[in-house]
């Protein structure tokens, strides 16, 4: 089994990691009852012997001693990273894997990527390495940012071109999380457009989020709960926002809901990974299936169930609420709609009490609504884990790689283009050393470049499918 | 003699354990319907081809397990294990930490040359603990990127090192409708550098597997243990001990060879399919009677109308008259379409065997005019039934059985290839474009000769 590391980048990836690592904790609590360090809590966690000193401590099979995080938290201020250690979760995380400032960057993209970029750059390398030496077989990298801000744009995007040179072997996937309309940071889209660039050419995998679509789901959860539409209470753990029930009690804090989504979704994303199922999908699987081209490597999630009701016999019909509720507008966790755009590929992860043939009855109904490529119109990978989340009974993770994404692109670059006509702010980036005015416009041709395959493709997307001329044998 | 098992991936794997289950639970049946003696010779012989003997009684598989992540493996020990009345041998099993990623090229280029040796010599091991080898059953799916890639592999390496036994792959043919994306190039990187380096292939369909779950066992919510259980069925049917000639009542010792000789008389056509019948849940099964001549009336439909199970059969589809000319060749498009054959094999396990009329199976107007039937058609007996069916009948066929699932999954992956996606995927591990345009030449010629049997 594999090892995966966790590297969480300045305020909002540090926040959000938090959220994971105590979920995963959960997670693992309630599959792992017997507190015997198994291959699957060894995907995240060390299992440390905290009584020796200095690097000897790990230990790998028998009864947990203490569990440590396989992280790196980085944030260019300390006021975050401060707060995690003082808080419940403080032991969990080994105390030498941080990099911490103190100035922040000021939501500066370049002074998170070349400022503290190259002042940080052998400090990273050598945690990395650190982590890496402590894994077995290490599958995977999964950084956790912000786009719109500093620290968690720049830092957090200098990290995967590191990543590359000094792991070339390892996967990249990058949750990161774009700004939403109503951003309160000027500069967004600056930062925003220069993360995006280096996402495009150094990311094998990137899951975008925005904030907007994670609050409509808190929204939606809430009227569900507060309405008493449900005749059945909700189970207190089910909520996908929850931490009620969470390994260890934190203070709600107001991002908390949101984050949960988020830690839910690397949660699902990883379990048929860690667990045993009938048709299993590891890490390398996802990529090689869901990225037809390297530069299309954008993926569009959605979680569901929201939460669970009380009544433990789910009937075919609820099973099947869930497969559709995950191509739903209302479920993704970007501003996307995938029904009316055009898939490239689509990946669909259960967990739970949910066998094959519940699976291929849903595709065959969802199908016809659903418009594929036409060189890949049965374009699904699936999976079957047997553990479910804590809380629910089963659970569907979708990853659309679909052009749906488009419109948040294109926004995206509509934004900064506002901004850079005007030369807005400009000052801020070109005092840095390393910056020039190119940096801005090789991102926006990036941006484009991607925007334009995206087009071609739902440029195709009226034709019929049309087959291409066979192969002719002479007999 | 012995057959190795090799499992690959987690669908081999998966599917060797219950093809291990299902032949200890038949032959340790009580309801076999026959005498004492004739019940222990059975025993003995499938014993003696599938597993071996451990000092405390607990009968070994004779198999190797490989798989390059280790969920399913330890899996499956431990469920092995866990019966209490076979397992497998402790040191029978390669495993290593990072899967293949559903990539043919990771299986085949990576991971093969790297494991090589490791694997080949477990699989000498379990050679060695055989009095004489029959040959290999290699178990895999062609979708992913163990069974396919890595499968391909050690096939090709089982040729070279035991040029002398004989190697069919049990191929599992993935959902019409995606398990895996890059399912069809899997596929036909699988099929072309199996159809070089294997001696038969015979193929089970998920898609035909499922309708029989779902329509004959009556299951409502199918899961792959159902689906697996009914594989393992059809494979027992054929596998298990028959008499080694008409008049004889010793047991068959050489299955394989004589499987081969039987059904794989040209090395352009070596895709086989199997069908079974009759298939029905355990309740329904107590209450049902069969003849022989209604079983084999069904059979035989079966076959021309290239039915994948017992209900729903076309009985319009008859054989061309003999004399005039044939319909024209195999059109992939027409409907009605009647099935071909190179040759045939019927296995017949139960009550009166010997009274079964098979003449109908020897009617020149099934097969293809360049082999007499005399030749094209064999038949294997027992009187011993088969897992608890009083009477029952599996067809092994070199047909036109797989010409359209063949077909369907060339076209799709030619039309993926035309667009080049996920070709870096591939190429990265090096397997380049060309390699796939030899998959594709090799496989439409396979679909070319076995449409034109009609003529």
């Amino acid at each position: 089994m594999t090892q995966s590391v966790v590297i969480q980048v300045g305020q909002c990836g540090n926040q959000i990691g938090c959220c994971f690592w105590d979920l995963a904790l959960r997670e693992h609590a309630a599959v792992n009852q017997k507190a015997i360090y198994d291959e699957a809590i060894s995907s995240f966690f060390r299992n440390v012997d905290t009584r020796v000193v200095g690097d000897g401590g790990s230990i790998s099979k028998g009864k947990i001693c203490s569990l440590k995080a396989r992280a790196v938290l980085i944030d260019m201020e300390e006021g975050v990273v401060n707060e995690i250690l003082q808080g419940p979760l403080r032991d969990v995380f080994d105390s030498k894997q941080l990099i911490t400032d103190i100035s922040g960057s000021g939501n500066n993209w370049a002074v998170g990527h070349k400022v503290f970029g190259s002042l940080y750059q052998e400090q990273i390398l050598e945690k990395l390495r650190k982590s890496a030496e402590h894994c077995d077989c290490l599958q995977c990298f999964f950084v956790i940012h912000s786009m719109g801000g500093g620290t968690g744009s720049g830092l957090g995007t200098f990290l995967l071109k590191v990543l590359e040179d000094e792991f070339p072997e390892v996967y990249k996937f990058v949750t990161s999380v774009y700004p939403s309309g109503e951003d309160d940071v000027i500069t967004s889209p600056y930062n925003s457009m220069l993360a995006m660039k280096e996402l495009n050419e150094h990311a094998d995998c990137v899951l975008p989020i925005d904030n907007q679509s994670l609050f409509d789901i808190i929204s939606k959860i809430d009227l569900m709960v507060n309405s008493g539409k449900l005749g059945t209470a909700i189970k207190p753990k089910s909520l996908v926002t929850s931490s009620a029930g969470a390994f260890k009690k934190r203070q709600e804090k107001p991002f908390d809901a949101m984050n949960n989504i988020v830690a839910n979704l690397l949660l699902n994303l990883t379990s048929s990974a860690r667990f045993e199922g009938s048709l299993n999908m590891d890490l390398n699987e996802i990529s090689m299936n869901l990225v037809p081209f390297p530069q299309l490597h954008y993926l569009v999630s959605s979680l569901t169930p929201l939460y669970t009701l009380a009544d433990v016999n789910i009937p075919s019909r609820r099973l099947d609420q869930m497969f559709s509720d995950a191509f739903s507008k209302d479920h993704q966790l970007i501003r996307a709609d995938p029904k009316h755009s055009l898939y490239l590929a689509c990946a669909l992860m259960v967990r739970g009490n949910v066998q094959i043939s519940d699976l291929r009855r849903n595709i065959e109904r969802l199908k016809p609504s659903l418009r594929f490529v036409s060189w890949n119109q049965e374009g699904w990978k699936t999976s079957l884990c047997s553990v479910p989340p804590v809380g629910h009974s089963h659970s569907l993770l979708a990853l659309a790689n679909n052009t749906c994404v488009k419109p948040t692109f294109i926004e995206l670059r509509e934004r900064f283009m506002r901004l850079y006509k005007k030369r807005a702010h400009l000052h801020h980036y070109l005092q840095i050393e390393g910056m020039e005015e190119s940096c801005f416009t090789e991102a926006m041709s990036s941006l484009s470049a991607l925007i334009q395959e995206y087009n071609q493709l739902d440029a195709t997307k009226s034709m019929p499918a049309e087959d291409l001329p066979r192969l002719r044998i002479a007999v | 003699m012995s057959i190795v098992t090799v499992q690959l991936g987690q669908c081999g794997n998966q599917i060797g354990f219950e093809v291990f289950d299902a032949l200890f639970s038949d032959s340790h049946c009580p309801q076999g319907l026959c005498s004492k003696r004739e019940n222990e010779a059975y025993q003995a012989s499938c014993k003696e081809r599938f597993f071996s003997e451990e000092e405390n009684g607990v009968p070994i598989a004779r198999a190797v397990l490989v798989d390059m992540e280790p969920k399913v493996i330890n899996q499956t020990l431990s469920k092995a294990a866990h019966s209490g009345r076979w397992k497998y041998g402790q040191h029978s099993c390669f495993c290593q930490k990072q899967g293949s990623g559903n990539n043919w090229a990771y299986g085949y280029s990576v991971h093969g040359p790297r494991h090589e040796e490791s694997i080949m010599n477990l699989i000498q091991k379990e050679v060695e603990k055989c009095d004489s080898l029959n040959g290999f059953f290699i178990i895999m799916s062609m979708a992913g990127g163990t069974g396919s890639g890595l499968g391909a592999f050690v096939t090709q390496n089982l040729q070279d090192q035991y040029s002398n036994s004989l190697k069919m792959n049990q191929i599992i043919w993935p959902y019409g409708t995606g398990e895996v994306i890059v399912q069809n190039y899997n596929s036909i990187l699988t099929l072309s550098h199996l159809y070089r380096s294997s001696d038969a292939l015979l193929i089970h369909e998920n898609d035909a597997v499922h309708k029989i779950c779902a329509k004959l066992m009556n299951i409502k919510q199918i899961s792959f243990r159902d689906i697996n259980q009914v594989l393992a069925h059809q494979l027992g049917s054929v596998f298990q001990p028959t008499y080694s000639g008409e008049g004889s009542f010793h047991y068959r010792r050489n299955p394989l060879g004589d499987l081969m000789e039987n059904l794989v008389p040209h090395p352009e056509f070596k895709m086989l399919g199997v069908r079974n019948i009759p298939q029905m849940s355990e309740n329904s099964l107590a209450y049902s009677t069969f003849t022989w001549a209604g079983l084999l009336k069904h059979l035989r439909q079966m076959l021309i109308s290239n039915a994948k199970m017992e209900e729903g059969i076309d009985w319009q589809v008859r054989p061309p008259l003999s004399g005039l000319p044939t319909l024209g060749k195999m059109s992939l498009n027409k409907e009605f379409h009647f099935n071909t054959s190179i040759a045939n094999l019927v296995i017949l396990r139960g009550k009166d065997v010997h009274s079964a009329e098979l003449g109908a199976f020897k009617d020149p107007a099934l097969y293809t005019s360049w082999l007499e039937p005399v030749h094209a058609f064999s038949v294997w007996k027992t009187q011993r039934a088969f897992s608890k069916y009083e009477k029952s009948a599996a067809l092994v066929s070199n047909s036109q059985f797989l010409v359209k699932p063949l077909d369907m999954i060339v076209g799709k992956a030619w039309n993926m290839f035309a667009s080049k996606a996920y070709i870096h995927q591939y190429t990265k591990f090096g397997i380049e474009e060309e390699d796939f345009l030899d998959s594709f030449t090799l496989l439409e010629q396979v679909i070319a000769s076995y449409c034109n049997l009609g003529f």
